[in-house]
């Protein structure tokens, strides 16, 4: 028997304490039922042309990009490629959307949106070829370190931005994510401070489908991950990843949004991860590939080339541009990566304190004379002609 | 008792006696005036001034703003603690008590830690996490940890502990001040120990990573820290009766580890027991007796002993003072330094 069974229940009425009521009404936070398209759409006649261009440019050269890298897996010249194939709309349009001043949070799956906010390729894949962590002073182009634990890199936006809006300056953070990062505590963690201090931070959650090898169906029982905002009282944002207008419109939205002191957004980019989780991966052994086709029909780069050659502003000559353009991205990229990385193993006990404490002194110069020892054994057998 | 002090500018004033907890609300006050980046953020930090008072007053000098109480979630406050400093902000977290602290540890261990290093020192993260820790309180469980091993296991974090009212005011303001991550461990059964302190002319503290003769001896050398230092300061004066003359050494940083202060003392007396309430193995006590062991060996009469608090997770309040080493394990420890040999 529950109270309301009891009898004289119905007479039984408590009104909540005057503490309790919902204090956001959740509606206008809700996202929308199906994912936001731009391409194919009546939208499409409110984007600037010039934006079409642009974003099909980068978008192949992003594609090119990623290929190459893969490629030098291969190669031996990167240790690991977390590829973004499939997924360059979210990646270009995260990059594009932001001003200088702005912060980009990428994991390690969003090297190209570091590349694509003017990284050097370089610097952005020394963490993928061993060489050295971060490849890049974050400051300079205020793009944080590509962050391998899931999710743990969004509070550092949510800080980031925070402190910005403490100190006054117009300063908006982006933070990326993926389907499976949006199960970690620190997602949780971060969405609910970014909403209670109202810090002016997008989370852009790429939904790529699967976690290494495990489907959303099993990361989440929610209507979908948009719909996670709410619960945190700020708005949720449900866009197709692929069409790279969309995504460039709805996280340009969330970014004047936040510059405004507005506050976070969620948005979740519906795509799909063409490649293996990385090169390490056999995607094999957990999807069928009549879904890999399916997601085919609707690549970012085929949705925005069809729409610009339809509307006759991109003939073959200029896909053909797009395309040289990308290679020779491709080919630099190639020969620069080609020359070993030069390693300074000294530096390893450079940079773990402001000062180095004695005992890293003495580490040091224990590997010192190791590297001294093992240059006089390399010059010994050069002598002896061995 | 008060005694007089010296201020910087030579004025008199007079010391009266202070806990270490108005020690360490002074020292985050005085570095919160002094330094406008300074901003200390944690649960209950604000309004109610900590559980246990440390922050008190900071939200109502310095705003909401500066002294902020943030959501429950200690991996969320200290991560966007990290996303603070990025931005040029020196945080102070607290984290209520040590066990709570726990849910950080992948932010602490994976980005604080390591931020300098793997930014190539392009960003240091100026970041200072004071945890209360230890037992003797009475607290029921969860709430009396010495969480200090898995801290010192860690490249990249400093760890700091005072023992005395002015190393808790002088230690937290260079720990704030560094340009590196502190674990500031906070001795919570001390917050209430008492000394002749002025708050206007405390003494020159030396740089983290200097340990300190708190007693002169030369029969053997008590080495601990933190909440420990007073048992090692009594056990040193009851020892005296038994015709021992211990030195006490007080570590003051467990990171960086003073090495020389340390064996110089044991280099001098011959003998050492590390005395701390942390559990022994895996303890911080088998590192420094190792480290004598490796620098002292010629000079050492007996094997380096540890008193130490048991191998368990720690035990309920009404049994803790089974756990926690005392006066007489100290004394019977000192016993086994193969005295024999010397007479």
């Amino acid at each position: 028997m529950t109270v309301q069974e009891l009898p004289g229940a119905a007479a039984y009425r408590p009104t909540p304490p005057p503490a309790w009521k919902p204090i956001t009404d959740p509606a206008p936070l809700l996202p929308d039922p199906e994912p936001y398209r731009v391409l194919g759409t009546d939208a499409v006649a409110d984007v600037d042309p010039e934006l079409l261009l642009r974003l099909h440019a980068e978008l192949v050269r992003g594609r090119r990009y990623n290929a190459q890298a893969t490629a030098l897996t291969k190669q031996g010249r990167l240790a690991v490629y977390p590829s973004s194939t499939g997924q360059e709309a979210c990646e270009i349009a995260a990059a594009l959307v932001l001003e200088e001043r702005d912060w980009l949070f990428p994991s390690y799956r969003d090297t190209l949106a570091a590349v694509a906010r003017g990284l050097d390729p370089v610097e952005a894949l020394t963490l993928l070829r061993g060489d050295r962590h971060t490849g890049y002073d974050p400051r300079e182009h205020r793009i944080a370190p590509l962050c391998t634990p899931l999710a743990t890199q969004l509070p550092h936006a949510v800080g980031l931005a925070h402190a910005a809006r403490l100190k006054g300056d117009d300063v908006v953070a982006l933070a990326m994510v993926g389907d499976g990062g949006t199960s970690e505590g620190d997602f949780h963690e971060a969405l609910n401070f970014a909403a209670v201090w109202k810090a002016p931070v997008v989370f852009l959650v790429q939904n790529n489908g699967f976690a290494i090898s495990v489907p959303l169906a099993k990361q989440t029982a929610a209507p979908s991950l948009a719909h996670k905002a709410v619960g945190y009282g700020m708005p949720g944002r449900l866009v197709d990843g692929n069409d790279a207008a969309a995504v460039h419109q709805v996280l340009g939205e969330a970014v004047a949004r936040a510059r405004r002191g507005e506050g976070p957004t969620l948005v979740e980019a519906v795509t799909y991860r063409m490649e293996a989780h990385t090169n390490a991966d056999d995607a094999t052994r957990y999807r069928v590939d009549s879904e890999v086709e399916a997601w085919k029909a609707h690549d970012p780069v085929r949705l925005l080339e069809r729409e610009l050659t339809e509307r006759g502003l991109l003939d073959e000559a200029g896909v053909e541009r797009a395309k040289e353009a990308a290679e020779a991205m491709a080919a630099a990229l190639r020969d620069r990566m080609n020359a070993d990385p030069e390693l300074a193993p000294m530096d390893l006990f450079t940079h773990v304190y402001a000062e180095q404490t004695s005992q890293l002194r003495e580490q040091a110069a224990a590997l010192r004379a190791e590297l001294d020892a093992e240059r006089d054994h390399d010059e010994h057998d050069a002598e002896a002609g061995r | 008792m008060t005694t007089a002090a010296v201020t910087a500018d030579g004025r008199r004033t007079k010391a009266k006696p202070a806990t270490m907890a108005q020690a360490l609300g002074r020292a985050l006050r005085d570095s919160m005036a002094e330094d406008p980046t300074v901003h200390v953020l944690g649960e209950d930090v604000g309004t109610l001034g900590g559980v246990f008072r440390i922050t008190d007053g900071l939200a109502k000098e310095f705003g909401d703003d500066r002294c902020t109480d943030t959501p429950l979630a200690e991996a969320g406050i200290l991560g966007a603690a990290v996303g603070m400093a990025m931005y040029g902000l020196r945080p102070v977290v607290e984290m209520q008590f040590d066990a709570f602290a726990y849910p950080a540890f992948e932010q602490l261990m994976s980005h604080v830690a390591k931020w300098r290093n793997r930014t190539g020192g392009a960003m240091p993260l100026p970041i200072t996490v004071r945890v209360p820790y230890g037992g003797g309180i009475g607290g029921v469980e969860h709430h009396s940890d010495s969480s200090e091993a898995y801290y010192m296991a860690t490249p990249g974090l400093h760890v700091v502990t005072p023992a005395t009212v002015e190393d808790a005011y002088g230690l937290l303001r260079e720990s704030i001040a560094s340009d590196d991550p502190v674990i500031f461990l906070e001795p919570k059964r001390l917050y209430w120990s008492k000394a002749d302190w002025s708050p206007e002319a405390p003494a020159a503290v030396e740089p983290i990573g200097k340990a300190v003769v708190r007693r002169t001896g030369r029969s053997a050398t008590l080495i601990t820290y933190g909440p420990s230092l007073p048992v090692c300061l009594e056990a040193a004066e009851a020892a005296v009766a038994e015709g021992w003359d211990l030195e006490v050494v007080d570590l003051r940083s467990l990171v960086p580890f003073d090495d020389e202060t340390v064996a110089a003392s044991v280099r001098r007396t011959g003998r050492a027991v590390v005395v701390h309430e942390s559990p022994g193995f895996g303890g911080p006590g088998g590192e420094i007796a190792a480290r004598i062991t490796e620098r002292c060996f010629h000079h050492l009469e007996a094997p380096v002993l540890r008193v130490a608090g048991f191998d368990i997770p720690y035990p309920p309040p009404m049994l803790e003072r089974h756990h926690l080493p005392g006066v007489d394990r100290v004394l019977d420890a000192v016993a086994r330094l193969q005295w024999e040999a010397d007479s």
